[in-house]
């Protein structure tokens, strides 16, 4: 950490940092976060994150429970991303217990965890604009969009947010005619909001200079303090879990790795932008080939009604997948039982939440709240 | 550009949402939101919320046979069963006590998937509060039951595609019962 000159080592007069508490019940910490920094008149001299107010017992809970009873509670993780974590879920028992997944769902997955990518980036972008003091313009605009996927949400499984819809070898429910239009429609008017969104943020003075080199990120503390997804992305590495580790069907799709140059907040917001912009192409290729077919593997037809008799063998395996905050991992020890031996969650918000110290030292308490607002944490994933 | 010009756009932005706002339609750009207690979206038939339990014409007439795999398998244990015994001490076909903790109950959906006698559904009923915290939410079995035509009201298709495969089910029971006796595994 560089030493930062303050009025005190100057001589001029005689001051004392300040310790402030900002959150647990704080609006612009996202949640029940609390951040302990100490203050040097205005400046952030040193910050404490401090956890663990929504810990929830999630691993535990899951090792007390049968295979599919974890499901419901994955989407309480992320709650903003709930197939996402659902499909991770999914795959790592399918790893571990070797299932093949019919093709036809295999899309649907890929669908639903695009569609909840531009569900997170959209909204999370209106949400830094709130910290920046846009208050609800950006925001709303954004759920305008959102709520039409949320909708799509409810009608293909059932629940807005906490979808459970994934299952082990496929997928809940079969997507309907209607549900398909529904997402060509969405996919097909969303750029169009884009640009309505970037005409309004991305060229925008005051953003621009709130935003543009505060709490930049070097790339080699991004890599050693492993952060992932578009925070990574913004520091300028290229590492995107779909294109490195080609999970479910994710090679036969044409898209980019949008990179950013300085590490900074705008950097970050740009990225998501950018991604959604990728995630629409995603979304086109899979709706043009989505094939007709089965949903749910015929390994797993028995397990339907019966989910408790569902044993995967003795064994391990962790399934990673690209979730819209980043590396999102499961990890599942088997012990041939119908509940799992042990069961962990690499939860990218709280990983990528340890390097706020760093990126806030020597800004303004105000930056501070952008600086957490750049780096996307939703409380349910941080604490589990 | 000059500096500025960018705030300056990004006002023209909300100046013609604002229009928007009060001549289109929903779909271009318009209000988006509805006036909820007075008006209300149409209700998607797989939504799902708080379960019930569902009986043929009567209330008596209830299709739960205890036999406590929704209780088994729903992941908070939200729902209690205790079976039902006739004046002799021998068990029933179904529940002397059926509960569900709505408190508790997360509406995951996997007790209708779990049951094999299609006795439990997911309701779409959400305007549910109590003033206490226990009592008035937690759901006995007169407040669970619920007919088969609120089923096909809320989920026509689904009710139609279970309703004839139980027929078709009954009819095959029928035939086994009038014909000599099989052996056990094609009775089935």
């Amino acid at each position: 950490m560089e030493k930062t000159v303050t009025l005190q080592d100057s001589g001029a007069i005689d001051t004392q940092t300040l310790d402030i508490n900002i959150g647990p019940q704080h609006p612009s910490t996202h949640g029940v976060f609390r951040m302990n920094m100490k203050l040097d008149g205005e400046t952030v001299v040193s910050l404490k994150p401090v956890m663990g107010y929504l810990h929830r017992n999630h691993e535990q809970i899951a090792e007390n429970m049968f295979y599919l009873g974890s499901m419901p509670y994955t989407d309480r993780l992320d709650y903003f991303n709930s197939m996402t974590n659902n499909f991770v879920y999914a795959l790592t028992v399918e790893k571990l217990a070797q299932i093949e997944v019919p093709e036809r769902a295999d899309y649907i997955r890929v669908i639903m965890s695009e569609l909840t990518r531009l569900v997170n980036h959209v909204s999370v972008t209106g949400f830094l604009l709130n910290d920046l003091g846009a208050f609800f313009t950006p925001v709303l605009y954004a759920f305008r969009e959102r709520e039409r996927i949320l909708d799509i949400f409810e009608e293909v499984s059932g629940a807005r947010m906490m979808c459970n819809y994934f299952r082990f070898g496929g997928v809940k429910y079969d997507l309907s005619g209607e549900a398909l239009v529904a997402i060509k429609d969405v996919v097909s008017r969303f750029p169009k909001f884009l640009d309505e969104y970037e005409k309004l943020l991305t060229k925008n003075e005051i953003l621009c200079m709130r935003c543009q080199n505060v709490g930049i990120l070097s790339p080699e503390l991004a890599i050693s303090a492993s952060i992932t997804g578009p925070m990574l992305r913004a520091s300028g590495v290229n590492y995107d879990i779909r294109k490195v580790d080609n999970y479910s069907i994710y090679d036969r799709f044409k898209f980019r790795v949008p990179l950013g140059k300085v590490g900074d907040v705008y950097d970050r917001y740009y990225v998501r932008i950018l991604e959604m912009r990728e995630s629409l192409k995603i979304l086109e290729q899979a709706l043009k080939e989505i094939p007709a077919g089965e949903i749910m593997a015929k390994k797993m037809a028995p397990f339907v009604k019966a989910p408790r008799n569902f044993k995967p063998p003795l064994g391990e395996s962790y399934a990673r997948v690209e979730a819209p905050k980043g590396e999102l991992g499961i990890y599942i020890v088997s012990d041939g039982t119908p509940q799992p031996w042990r069961y962990h969650v690499r939860a990218p918000s709280f990983i990528n939440l340890t390097i706020l110290e760093d990126l806030c030292v020597g800004h303004k308490v105000a930056d501070a709240v952008v600086i957490l607002g750049s780096v996307d944490i939703v409380l349910g994933e941080v604490d589990r | 550009m000059f500096y500025g010009s960018g705030v300056l756009r990004g006002m023209l932005v909300t100046l013609k949402n604002m229009i928007q706002s009060y001549f289109c339609k929903p779909e271009d750009g318009g209000l988006f939101t509805s006036q909820y207690p007075e008006k209300r979206l149409p209700e998607k038939e797989r939504f799902r919320n708080f379960p019930f339990l569902i009986y043929d014409k009567e209330p008596e007439n209830l299709r739960c046979v205890a036999c406590d795999i929704c209780a088994k398998e729903c992941p908070p244990k939200c729902i209690y069963i205790i079976r039902d015994f006739d004046t002799d001490g021998k068990p029933l076909k179904k529940p002397k006590i059926f509960d569900i903790d709505l408190t508790v109950c997360m509406n995951c959906g996997i007790c209708e998937e779990a049951c094999p006698f299609d006795a439990i559904y997911m309701d779409h009923e959400f305007e549910i509060s109590g003033r206490e915290r226990q009592g008035s939410l937690l759901y006995h079995k007169d407040d669970l039951l619920k007919s088969n035509e609120h089923f096909h009201k809320i989920r026509p298709t689904d009710a139609a595609a279970i309703d004839t495969r139980r027929q078709e089910d009954e009819a095959k029971k029928q035939a086994v019962k009038k014909e000599p006796p099989k052996p056990p595994s094609t009775a089935s």
